[in-house]
C-alpha cells in the first residue's frame, strides 16, 4: 500500500474580532491539531456530527480553505497553500463532489457545459484513469469525446450532454456531480455527504457506483458522513471526529468492533437498528452510554473554555488510536 | 380494548396539473389505535405526505380532489371546511414536521409561539405561562424559563425540534402527525427526539402517524408499518412481521438496499428504474413491479386486485406476486478480477 496523500497537524481556525480596534480576539478552532493518512485506492471515512469540522478538513484538501498551520503532503509534495496546490496542478488529481447536487451544479448550463469546465481547464488527459500525469490536450473535440465517455461510465445516454440539471432526479444529478470529478483523472475524490440526500434505493445506486469507480481506476475516496451506516460499508479506516479534534482513528473494524471513546460510542449506539427484537435493549443501552457521556467529561476530554476538547490520540494497537488521558488504560 | 383513533377509507388525493386530476393517492385504508405508532414509509413521491396532509385538512380544495373517508374519533373529516378544520388542527391533532427552523415564526419568542398554541385562555394569563413552562419541561427542556424568553434562530437544531414537540402537544391531542421528524437531525440528537416521542407517546397513550423513508426509524419506533408504493400502500404489518418476514417485492428491495448490514465486499442491491410520473400512475396494477428486470410482461402488467391479499392476522400484502418472487442470482460486477 502506498501513501496518497498525509495530513500532519492540521489546524484551521476562525478569527473573532471584537472591540474597538477590530482586533482578533479569540479563534474558533474548527480543526484543531489532526493527522491522518489516506492510502492510495482506498477510502478513508470522516464521521462526525454537524460542527465538528470534518466538512472543513475536506475543503483544506481540496483548496477551498487555506489552513492556519500544519502541513498536506500529496505524494511527499506539500500542497498545504493554496499556491503550492497551483504550482503542481494539484487540482486535476484532487476533486469533490459535494452533498447538494441541486445547488453544486450551475443551472444555466447544459451538463455537457458542466463536465467538460474542469477539461479545458485542465485539458483532456489520453485516458481515463491510466497514466495520471500525462499528455493533455485542450483541443474542444477531444472535450466533447471525453464528456460523452464520462456520461458513459455513469450510465447516463448521451443525448443528456444538452440537458440542464433540473431535468434529473436527485440520483442521477449526483452522478453528473460523480462525472464531473472524475474528468480530469483524480487520484482523490473527497465526498461530502454524497448520499445523505437520497433515498435508499438511488443510494444504492451512487454508492456501488462510486465502488465500481475505486475499482477501475484505482481512486481514493475522503467520504464525509455523519451516517455510520454508509460509512461502515464504504470505507477501509475511519476517524471519528468531535468539536474539530479527532477522538478515535481506526481501521472500520476498529472502530465498529473496539471502539473505546465514549463519543464513538455514543454515535454507534445512535444507530437505528432494523432488529425489533432488540430495541427496548438498544434503548436501554443508549441511555446508558448518555449517562456514561455527560456524567464522566472529565475523564473523556480536557475542559477548554467552554467547548470539550478531547486528548491527544494515544496508540492501542498498530492500527488503533483513541484520544484518552493515558490510552485508556 | 382497543380504541380506534383513526379510521381511514378507500382515501384517494388527485392534483389538478395542466387542467387535469392526476392520482397522488389511491384508496389508501388504514387505522390507528389509541397508543399506536403507525409507520408510513416509502420513497419520495410515494404519497405518503400527501396522506398526511389529508388528514390536517392542509390541502389546497380549488387544486385537490379529495375522496374517501377520514374518521377521527368517529367524526368525518373529509369535506370540512376550512373553519370546521380549525376545530381539529392544533387541538385533536397535534403536527410535529421535519423542518423546525421554518416551522417556528422567527419573529416570536419561543414562549409566545407556544401559548399561542393553547387554544383556551388569554394569552397573558398565569395559567398560560405556567402551562408553556410545564411543556418545555415535559420535552426535556429543563431550563424553561430562559428558553421561554429565546428566538428560534437562538437553539440548536434539536432544541428547536422539541419545542415543536411541545407545540404539537399544547392541547393534549389525541393524533400526532409526524412528518420527517429527525431528518434533519444529527443521529444523536435523533436517538434522542425519538426516544422523547415514545415516552411523551406511553405516558398521554396518544396515536402517532410517524411519516418516514428510514427505515432504522421505524424499526425504532412503529407498532405497525404500512409500506407505500406510487400512491398505493403494497404491504401493511406489525413491525415485527415486517422486518422479520417482509413479503412485497418492494419491501424487500428496500431492505436489501440498507447498506448497513452489507459485506463491503458486495454490491448493494440498487433498484432499477425510477417512480412513474403522476400522469403514468396506473393503479390497477402493481406499479413496482415495472422495476423487477426480470419478471415477464405478463406478470408485470396483471391486473391486481383492490384488496390487500392476507399473510396473516398481522400482515397484509398487495398482489400476488409475493407468493412466488425470488430475487434473481447477485449478478458479479467483479467480472474477471
Amino acid at each position: 500500500m502506498s501513501e496518497l496523500v498525509r495530513i500532519e497537524n492540521l489546524k484551521v481556525y476562525y478569527p473573532v474580532r471584537s472591540g474597538f480596534f477590530n482586533r482578533i480576539t479569540d479563534n474558533i478552532k474548527a480543526v484543531d491539531d489532526v493527522s491522518f493518512t489516506i492510502e492510495a485506492g482506498q477510502t478513508y471515512g470522516l464521521v462526525g456530527e454537524s460542527g465538528s469540522g470534518k466538512t472543513t478538513i475536506g475543503k483544506s484538501l481540496v483548496g477551498l480553505e487555506n489552513p492556519t498551520s500544519g502541513k498536506i503532503l500529496f505524494e511527499g509534495q506539500e500542497v498545504t497553500q493554496i499556491k503550492q496546490k497551483k504550482a503542481i496542478n494539484y487540482n486535476k488529481d484532487v476533486q469533490m463532489v459535494f452533498q447538494d447536487s441541486q445547488s453544486s451544479l450551475n443551472p444555466r448550463k447544459t451538463i455537457g457545459e458542466i463536465i467538460a469546465e474542469p477539461l479545458k481547464s485542465f485539458g483532456v488527459p489520453n485516458k481515463i484513469g491510466a497514466g495520471y500525469g500525462g499528455e493533455r490536450s485542450f483541443e474542444q473535440s477531444k472535450v466533447d469525446e471525453r464528456v460523452l465517455e464520462l456520461l458513459d461510465i455513469v450510465g447516463l445516454p448521451a443525448r443528456t450532454i444538452s440537458q440542464y440539471p433540473f431535468q434529473f432526479s436527485g440520483g442521477q444529478r449526483q452522478r453528473i456531480g460523480v462525472a464531473r470529478a472524475l474528468a480530469t483523472n483524480p487520484r482523490l475524490i473527497v465526498a461530502d455527504e454524497p448520499v445523505s440526500a437520497l433515498d435508499l434505493s438511488v443510494q444504492a445506486q451512487v454508492l456501488n457506483f462510486m465502488k465500481k469507480i475505486q475499482r477501475d481506476y484505482a481512486i481514493s475516496f475522503l467520504f464525509i458522513s455523519h451516517d455510520l451506516g454508509v460509512v461502515k460499508y464504504m470505507t477501509n479506516n475511519i476517524a471519528i471526529m468531535h468539536n474539530g479534534r479527532f477522538v478515535e482513528l481506526g481501521t472500520t473494524e476498529d472502530i465498529f468492533n473496539d471502539a473505546s471513546h465514549i463519543y464513538t460510542k455514543r454515535l454507534l449506539s445512535a444507530i437505528p437498528s432494523l432488529d425489533v427484537s432488540q430495541r427496548e435493549a438498544k434503548r436501554v443501552y443508549r441511555k446508558k452510554v448518555e449517562a456514561e457521556f455527560t456524567q464522566h467529561q472529565d475523564t473523556y476530554y480536557q475542559q477548554d473554555g467552554k467547548r470539550l476538547r478531547a486528548y491527544d490520540l494515544q496508540q492501542v494497537t498498530k492500527t488503533h488510536f483513541v484520544a484518552l488521558e493515558n490510552g485508556g488504560v | 380494548m382497543k380504541e380506534k383513533l383513526l379510521d381511514a377509507k378507500d382515501v384517494s388525493v388527485a392534483f389538478k396539473i395542466a387542467g387535469e386530476y392526476q392520482t397522488a393517492l389511491h384508496k389508501v385504508n388504514l387505522s390507528i389505535n389509541r397508543g399506536e405508532v403507525l409507520a408510513l414509509v416509502g420513497e419520495s413521491g410515494s404519497g405518503k405526505s400527501t396522506f398526511a396532509m389529508s388528514v390536517m385538512g392542509l390541502h389546497n380544495p380549488e387544486q385537490t380532489q379529495v375522496t374517501g373517508s377520514i374518521k377521527l374519533n368517529d367524526n368525518e373529516l373529509i369535506g370540512l371546511t376550512e373553519r370546521q378544520f380549525d376545530k381539529y388542527r392544533g387541538v385533536s391533532v397535534g403536527m410535529i414536521f421535519q423542518d423546525p427552523l421554518s416551522s417556528l415564526n422567527p419573529l416570536m419568542k419561543i414562549g409566545d409561539q407556544i401559548a399561542e398554541a393553547i387554544t383556551v385562555h388569554d394569552k397573558q394569563s398565569k395559567e398560560v405561562k405556567n402551562r408553556v413552562q410545564q411543556l418545555l419541561l415535559d420535552v426535556g427542556i429543563v431550563d424553561a424559563k430562559r428558553v421561554s424568553q429565546q428566538y428560534p434562530h437562538e437553539l440548536s437544531g434539536g432544541m428547536r425540534q422539541r419545542v415543536m414537540i411541545a407545540i404539537a402537544l399544547a392541547n393534549e391531542p389525541d393524533l400526532i402527525i409526524a412528518d420527517e421528524p429527525t431528518t434533519a437531525l444529527d443521529a444523536t440528537i435523533q436517538a434522542q427526539i425519538l426516544d422523547l416521542i415514545k415516552e411523551i407517546q406511553l405516558k398521554k397513550n396518544a396515536g402517532i402517524l410517524l411519516i418516514t423513508h428510514d427505515l432504522g426509524v421505524v424499526a425504532e419506533m412503529a407498532d405497525s408499518v404500512n409500506v407505500m408504493y406510487a400512491g398505493q400502500i403494497v404491504e401493511q404489518a406489525s413491525v415485527e412481521e415486517l422486518f422479520n418476514n417482509p413479503k412485497h417485492p418492494y419491501t424487500r428491495s428496500l431492505l436489501r438496499a440498507d447498506p448497513s448490514d452489507v459485506n463491503p465486499g458486495e454490491d448493494l442491491y440498487a433498484i432499477p428504474g425510477t417512480v412513474p410520473a403522476l400522469n403514468d400512475m396506473d393503479h390497477s396494477k402493481d406499479l413496482f413491479l415495472q422495476r423487477v428486470p426480470w419478471l415477464n410482461d405478463e406478470v408485470v402488467n396483471a391486473p391486481v386486485s383492490e384488496e390487500l391479499q392476507k399473510v396473516n392476522a398481522q400482515h397484509y400484502v398487495r398482489g400476488n406476486v409475493w407468493k412466488t418472487f425470488e430475487f434473481e442470482e447477485p449478478v458479479n460486477n467483479e467480472e474477471q478480477v
